[in-house]
């Protein structure tokens, strides 16, 4: 007997499309009304309020459906094709859950799921600004459309089993259980579904002819808290191929990957950028298109992945559905193109640009590097498709290509992060450059000497390594430079506090700190992406070594030596794993002991590795159990010495709190009421005016 | 004398021919990793040729053995590439190196670097124009304490 838990998904589904259907239909019919002053027999603003209130039921009812197929999941209900195809009943209660967003149907109905959440929080926060709240509930409500009418016609989560219902089901993908499976989806797609609400509020802003700047500020909240998750979503999901899929990477270039990278370059651009308009009424027409080509590029990115236009390794990534994601995307774009058109008399500049050296100048040229490395990678992830109608046959676009073409523009980007916020608004003096450049400069020639006087010379190695270890030099280089730019901006801010207040030099960052947390956790995410950068150069120094090894056998990279004491076998419900136990020196005194594994799913009858890791500050040892030789039975070991990859890590950690720090609402606000010296005259001179 | 000298620059030319032909001439295994990472595995993947550690690969372990052998051979690496082209097609080479146009992969992403990078100085030198004869035409502001008040409202506005 089948569960009732897809009847109710089903309905729930169905119903979750008609209310969304209706808070669009009744939401446009309200707007315009409004606008065109039509007289109803109900009040616009009342058949307005409806739709809102359509709106917030919508979640209600996706959230029914999600429920659903998660109780269908942890009930082991097989009638029900995806969780039959998706979860096993030896799996770890974790991962069924995580079976929500495993597969094709899932992975639509989390997405929708989200959207209706942050739906569900804007319609509930309509007092901000009931109008604009309005024009961008109904905006929202087109996309909700979208993926739900998927949900019921497309990729149904709810089908039922053909045939006999079969006692098991065939399992969760193996590189599906890890843990940070569990949160790096769900981070993702935060991020990618939450550019719906700053497009939406663009959209209905330039619509409504919106006066002033206030939904700029808006917006560029929302965007900041979904370009936080995306930022920690693709972290997570490098860090899960660092420490899952075993090739001793975290970056592969697969198209997947620059799906989600490509609305994370334009959402940062947008960031940059919305500052203009905030504080100079620059940029208008600009922004609004950065965020309607953020909101595209994450369809696109879906589109391109999940059509089977280009090739990826990921598990969901083929279907049928590209053709609606085609169509929805020109859709959106001819309706972008319509609504700037008619009301780009509204995105006036109202002021112009001052001097070439400037802060808005080095916006500008912020946005031009991330919109080129933005075409390159999307160009990049395309070029196959292009070579393949130009030439008649497909090329591949690995990790080679990308490296060759994005690290200088990445360095580029580095070398902006540090010089950007040196400029003050409107136009920077000779002196001004002259004293905020000194240090820096002078920071990145030391580094760049002392690094090569410390025996790194890339013109010695290989003629592989040579462009690798090159661009290393300058990014260790620029990166010293940038830190000691933003470092000389917080000691000359924390010295005028401590001058003015007598409050030692610590206590004196922190107020200057909290005093403008958004201009200071801008700093602080800059010092994070330069941590992430140097981590990142540090993959020019990998090394990595294979053998097949016995007991007592020996291996030695780097500074340390690994000696193999057993092999073991075990196995539980989900799986059997066969793994080697090492011991571990560094410098001929022993850190530790190591244990690669490898794992055999039962149900879905497939290997997977379970790869060991011994992080430190300089390094990781990186031991993959790759299997047995087929002719001699001993176990094959690969060893991998990546410098710097906890650079990386840290990096990301410290972009969040510099991000959680500049979200903080009010504290220059709550701050301002207490009596407070005047900002110092030091820091309106560096950057700040 | 002279013709001794002679001898003794053609020999150094000799040498240092021998010098500049023969560096980064690696060896075998440099020769081996550097073009194992310049191909894919073809198993479907994803993953450069020598990266790729899936076990029970039906692919890897063949071509790897297949690298070892043309390697071996002593042949260019443009022999060895053109070798495994012709035997699992162009999608075996890890970034499009044939020229022709595959040339245009990596033309494009610098064309339109330059190009938006010039646009971009023009914008600004445009934009830089306007302002100085919006500058020019206005009259001069006296100094007052509301110009003043103007400015701390300024500076508060473009306060990062």
């Amino acid at each position: 007997m089948s569960h009732p838990m897809p009847t109710f998904g089903t309905f729930a589904l169905l119903l979750a499309l008609c209310l969304a259907a209706y808070t669009f239909l009744a939401g446009s019919f309200a707007l315009f009304a409004m606008a065109k002053g039509m007289q109803l027999r109900i009040s616009a603003e009342r058949l307005s309020e409806t739709a809102r209130r359509a709106g917030v039921a919508s979640f209600a009812a996706v959230l029914c459906a999600a429920f659903a197929l998660v109780w269908a999941a942890f009930t082991n209900d097989f009638s029900v094709e995806y969780i039959r195809e998706h979860t096993n009943i030896a799996l770890n209660p974790m991962y069924k859950f995580s079976a929500l967003w495993s597969g094709q149907e899932g992975s639509l109905l989390l997405w929708s799921f989200l959207l209706s959440g942050y739906g569900f929080v804007l319609r509930l926060r309509h007092k901000t600004d009931v109008r604009l709240f309005a024009y961008a509930s109904t905006i929202l409500a087109a996309p909700q459309i979208f993926f739900l009418a998927l949900l019921n016609f497309a990729a149904e989560p709810f089908s039922l089993t053909k045939g006999p219902i079969p006692a098991d089901g065939n399992g969760l993908n193996p590189l599906l259980q890890y843990v940070e499976m569990v949160i790096h989806p769900p981070m993702l797609y935060l991020g990618y579904v939450g550019f719906t609400v700053p497009f939406a509020f663009a959209l209905g802003a330039l619509m409504m002819r919106y006066p002033g700047e206030k939904w700029i500020r808006i917006t560029r909240r929302w965007t900041l808290v979904t370009w936080l998750f995306l930022t920690v979503g693709i972290s997570l999901g490098m860090h899960w191929a660092y420490a899952v899929l075993g090739w001793g990477g975290y970056w592969g270039w697969d198209p997947v990957e620059n799906a989600s990278f490509l609305p994370w370059l334009t959402a940062t651009a947008f960031l940059h950028s919305v500052m203009m308009q905030e504080k100079r009424g620059m940029m208008k027409k600009w922004n609004v298109w950065l965020i309607f080509l953020t909101f595209m590029l994450t369809i696109l990115g879906t589109d391109l992945t999940r059509s089977g236009l280009v090739s990826s390794v990921h598990a969901f990534a083929q279907s049928s559905i590209g053709n609606w994601f085609t169509t929805f995307l020109c859709i959106i774009f001819a309706v972008c193109l319509f609504v700037f058109f008619r009301q780009s008399s509204h995105l006036t500049s109202e002021h112009k640009l001052e001097s070439v050296v400037s802060r808005e100048s080095s916006f500008l040229f912020n946005n031009l590097v991330l919109l080129v490395a933005c075409f390159t990678v999307l160009f990049g992830t395309l070029f196959p498709v292009l070579s393949e109608y130009v030439q008649g046959s497909k090329v591949t676009m690995g990790p080679p290509f990308f490296n060759k073409v994005a690290v200088p523009i990445g360095l580029f980007l580095l070398a902006l992060t540090g010089i950007g916020p040196l400029l003050a608004w409107r136009a920077t003096s000779l002196r001004s450059i002259r004293r905020n450049f000194i240090l820096p400069c002078v920071a990145v020639l030391g580094t760049a000497i002392i690094l090569m006087a410390t025996g790194m010379h890339p013109w010695s190695a290989s003629k592989d390594d040579l462009e690798g270890q090159l661009y290393a030099l300058v990014c260790f280089s620029i990166g010293a430079g940038v830190i000691v730019a933003i470092a000389a901006e917080f000691l000359r801010g924390a010295n005028v506090v401590r001058t003015q207040t007598g409050k030692s030099l610590p206590i004196a960052a922190w107020t200057l700190m909290m005093r403008n947390n958004r201009r200071y956790g801008g700093y602080i995410v800059h010092f994070g992406i330069v941590i992430l950068f140097i981590g990142l150069a540090g993959g020019a120094f990998n090394q990595q070594h294979e053998m097949e090894m016995g007991f007592g056998d020996s291996l030695t990279i780097g500074n340390y030596k690994l000696v193999c004491q057993s092999y073991t076998e075990d196995s539980n419900a989900n799986y059997d794993t066969d793994f080697a136990l090492m011991d571990v020196y560094r410098g001929g005194k022993k850190i530790g002991q190591m244990t690669p594994e490898r794992r055999f799913y039962t149900a879905s009858q497939t290997t997977s590795t379970i790869v060991a890791i011994h992080s430190t500050v300089l390094r990781d040892l990186y031991v993959i159990f790759e299997g047995r030789n087929n002719d001699t039975n001993r176990p094959i070991i690969k060893v991998f010495l990546n410098p710097l990859v906890s650079w990386i890590w840290a990096g990301v950690a410290i972009v969040f709190v510099g991000t959680v720090l500049a979200l903080l609402p009010g504290l220059r606000a709550q701050l301002s009421n207490k009596p407070a010296p005047a900002e110092p005259r030091e820091l309106v001179a560096a950057g700040g005016d | 004398m002279r013709k001794l000298l002679r001898s003794r620059v053609l020999q150094m030319v000799f040498v240092f021919t021998i010098a500049l032909a023969t560096i980064g001439a690696g060896s075998t295994d440099e020769k081996f990793s550097s073009i194992g990472h310049k191909m894919m595995c073809v198993c479907s993947c994803g993953q450069i040729l020598l990266e790729c550690n899936h076990v029970g690969c039906p692919d890897s372990d063949r071509m790897i053995k297949e690298l070892r052998a043309q390697v071996a051979t002593g042949g260019s690496d443009t022999s060895i590439f053109n070798w495994f082209t012709a035997k699992y097609g162009p999608t075996v080479l890890a970034a499009p190196i044939r020229g022709g146009f595959d040339n245009a992969a990596w033309i494009t992403p610098v064309v339109v670097f330059i190009l938006a990078l010039g646009g971009t100085a023009w914008l600004v030198r445009r934009w830089k124009g306007r302002h100085m004869i919006a500058v020019a035409g206005a009259p001069s502001i006296p100094y007052s304490p509301e110009n003043d008040a103007v400015r701390e409202r300024i500076r508060r506005e473009t306060e990062y």
